[in-house]
């Protein structure tokens, strides 16, 4: 991950940000902006990094993983019926029953990287057409389920979808606690302080997903099990000359991957919204992928990239807010199916690899044939 | 004589091709089939039942084939547009964004052309130009991709899924403001109706399967003889099977990535827009969702054979079409459809399986798509 890579995140995300100051400063003060639209960046790259982590898992090992769509959709289905069935079937409360949905999705996005690790490893498909398999079955899985769990003829809910256990709370970081005593009786600083702890106030598994990504950093440079997995991914008849089991270390890093996807989608349907809809992952697996590989298959860089995505949907939903004030020479700016559009064209002009070419993990996609 | 022996021949070819290659898939639909029923039975319902259900709603009458066909023929189009791709080695994901692109792109010919013009236009003329300028633009949306494949590397499929976005939020705005439907009673997002000249005639009086349909046939058949008998078909194949190869044989190889990108879009583009012109007479948003996996899951079925992709769009399309009656006598919900499709995909995709499972030895052919990635 080169500077010029990290400067041209820093633009973008200068450029995004500035839009929405320039446009809302009529209606709020530009502290106010910046800092609920680094909090709103922060929260919806979530999936997008995390998705990302396991594509850099997946294909660091030298499997290529365009699945993450699909197991992050089921992830987020199971995990919300978990709790639900956590909840009403076997009345635990509500907090543990959440809790134990974040474990479903974890577990569903672990089975579902089983199957790709099979379809890719042991059976040697294709990975492009094995992932997309992943994401046809995910799918057809989850559309029938929903409706035939709560809708079927021996259905326990008879008809109707019950309400989740709700969403992850808030964790508050107490920064304006701890640092009162800087402002003294100043109100303005007081407010300041309040908008900057805003940003910091995140709930779990965005919280988790920046201290994961920094820890996938470290194992993956620092670590035995980063080395092996680098070198699997790189040249794996090395790896098997030197003792290295090929086979084991790429199993076990697609369903890493999996976990990861797993946790993406729990954010969906137990962080930030407490409901499921067919297709609401909405093509946030195959971002992350883009923002994989822009960070040039490092996690740090696949987090820088993934929150681009994540400012480009802060500018969205802020265009929402300050759609009254928008001057009518950028008009278009309200209507959200153009400003929709930021992110897919981001995505396209990366992959272009004007900003620099990537490399890919050498023997990425290559299935291993002793 | 000598003629009749030269087709009794190529009869002969063409059995032994379908026996040769349907044997996987065939076992594969019925592993599907039996995994399905084993889901059902686990759900509550009773397999035979379902499946009694699915054949009579796609197979029992005249209207029921009718409708079948109605069904298969977006399907024949779109996976001969993912066929062709994949004989070139490309991965179009985004046959679903070409066929909303050629859907909306026709019915704007369709309904707005004589408002332009001022006048009615004859339907030899208007028919084509609409169906043209449906292709055209699903040919220049894949184009795109086809370009940015050849001359920067970016990766086709994440591409395509992304031009599919990018296809649905156009429509979206388009369908919601300019081309919405103005009369008093509409609250959806869709065009007008289009004009009676632009309309493709049904074949028989009082069923809906229209003259698309044999143009479905038509366009198959000119694929297999694109692919197999012209030189552009066999240098998409070449640049399929070995792009360093083809390179050193002094074929261009960015232009026939960019030339098979565009001719998949144009396919694509095909069904959307013979959808609207023999079917719908409009274009709804939301229509096109979907069709782009179903295309993949064809055109993996049929093996990118033009013909094996007919019979696969066939096989869904009766699916699609009995869900129906499936589901008034099973009350299992159409979605299951959806499930079973998706089973057959993974057991043909993985053949691997089916090969282990009935102990069918392997010919050592292996589709390679996973070639190097993005930047």
């Amino acid at each position: 991950m080169d500077w010029k890579r990290f400067g041209f995140i820093a633009l973008i995300i200068v450029v995004l940000f500035g839009t929405v100051v320039m446009i809302g400063q009529v209606k709020q003060p530009p502290v106010l902006i910046i800092t609920s639209m680094l909090a709103t960046t922060i929260a919806v790259a979530t999936p997008l990094a995390l998705g990302a982590l396991s594509g850099v898992y997946c294909e660091r090992a030298g499997v290529v993983n365009i699945g993450i769509e699909g197991m992050m959709l089921t992830s987020a289905f199971f995990g919300w019926l978990g709790a639900i069935y956590m909840y009403h079937i076997f009345k635990i409360p509500p907090s543990i029953s959440i809790v134990l949905g974040v474990m479903f999705a974890i577990l569903t996005g672990m089975l579902m990287a089983l199957l790709h690790a099979a379809l890719s490893i042991t059976f040697k498909v294709d990975q492009i057409i094995g992932g997309t398999v992943i994401n046809i079955l995910a799918v057809g899985l989850t559309g029938f389920l929903n409706r035939q769990l709560f809708f079927g003829a021996t259905s326990v809910f008879k008809g109707s979808v019950p309400s989740s256990p709700g969403v992850l709370p808030t964790i508050h970081v107490p920064l304006t606690e701890i640092f009162t005593s800087v402002c003294g009786t100043s109100a303005s600083c007081l407010e300041n302080l309040a908008a900057i702890n805003r940003v910091f106030d995140q709930k779990p598994i965005a919280i988790s997903a920046i201290l994961l990504v920094f820890f996938s950093h470290y194992v993956l440079f620092n670590t035995r099990w980063g080395l092996r997995t680098r070198a699997v991914g790189e040249h794996p008849k090395a790896a098997d000359t030197v003792g290295i089991n090929v086979i084991k270390m790429r199993y076990a890093n697609v369903l890493i991957g999996g976990m990861f996807a797993g946790l993406a989608g729990a954010y969906f349907t137990i962080e930030s919204v407490p409901s499921f809809e067919p297709l609401l992952t909405n093509g946030r697996g195959f971002i992350s992928l883009a923002a994989m590989i822009f960070g040039n298959w490092t996690p740090i860089g696949a987090w820088a990239a993934s929150l681009v995505f994540g400012a480009s949907q802060a500018l969205l939903i802020n265009m929402q807010i300050f759609r009254d004030v928008i001057p009518p020479q950028w008009s278009f700016l309200q209507e959200s199916y153009i400003v929709g559009l930021t992110p897919y064209i981001l995505t396209m002009f990366i992959l272009t690899g004007i900003i620099g070419k990537t490399t890919p993990p050498a023997a990425d996609g290559v299935p291993y044939e002793k | 004589m000598q003629e009749e022996k030269q087709s009794n021949s190529l009869i002969k070819q063409i059995l032994q091709t379908i026996s040769d290659n349907s044997l996987v898939p065939f076992l594969a639909i019925l592993t599907a089939v039996v995994v399905g029923g084993v889901i059902i039975a686990f759900v509550g319902g009773n397999p035979i039942l379902a499946y009694r259900g699915l054949i009579e709603g796609s197979f029992g009458s005249t209207k029921a084939l009718s409708e079948t066909a109605v069904w298969a023929t977006p399907y024949i189009f779109a996976g001969l547009a993912v066929a062709l791709a994949f004989k070139g080695g490309l991965f179009n994901i985004g046959a679903e964004g070409q066929l909303a692109v050629g859907a909306v792109a026709s019915s704007l010919i369709g309904y707005a052309l004589p408002e332009w013009l001022g006048y009615d236009l004859p339907a030899i003329i208007h028919l084509p130009l609409a169906v043209l300028f449906g292709v055209l633009m699903g040919g220049l949306w894949a184009a795109i991709v086809g370009w940015l494949k050849a001359y920067t590397g970016g990766h086709e499929v994440i591409n395509t899924i992304m031009m599919n976005y990018i296809a649905l939020n156009t429509t979206s705005f388009l369908l919601n403001g300019v081309m919405k439907d103005r009369s008093p009673t509409n609250v959806i997002a869709r065009t007008p109706l289009i004009a009676d000249s632009a309309r493709i005639p049904p074949i028989f009086d009082g069923l809906r399967v229209h003259w698309g349909f044999i143009l479905a046939l038509l366009v198959a058949f000119g694929i297999w003889w694109l692919l197999n008998k012209t030189t552009v078909g066999f240098q998409i194949r070449t640049v399929g099977l070995n792009p360093d190869a083809a390179k050193y044989a002094g074929i261009n190889v960015k232009r026939i990535i960019i030339l098979t990108m565009a001719l998949s879009g144009m396919l694509a583009g095909l069904a959307g827009t013979i959808e609207v012109t023999g079917l719908n007479y409009r274009h709804e948003l939301g229509f096109s969702i979907g069709y782009g996996y179903d295309a993949i899951a064809i055109a993996l079925l049929g093996k990118s054979h033009p013909l094996g992709v007919v019979l696969s769009a066939f096989l869904f399309a009766a699916m699609r079409n009995g869900a129906t009656r499936m589901q008034f006598l099973t009350q299992m919900p159409v979605d299951l459809i959806s499930m079973i499709q998706a089973f057959i995909l993974l057991f043909v995709a993985a053949d691997a399986i089916v090969r282990y499972i009935y102990r069918i030895k392997s010919k050592g052919e292996r589709v390679v798509l996973t070639r190097g990635w993005g930047g």
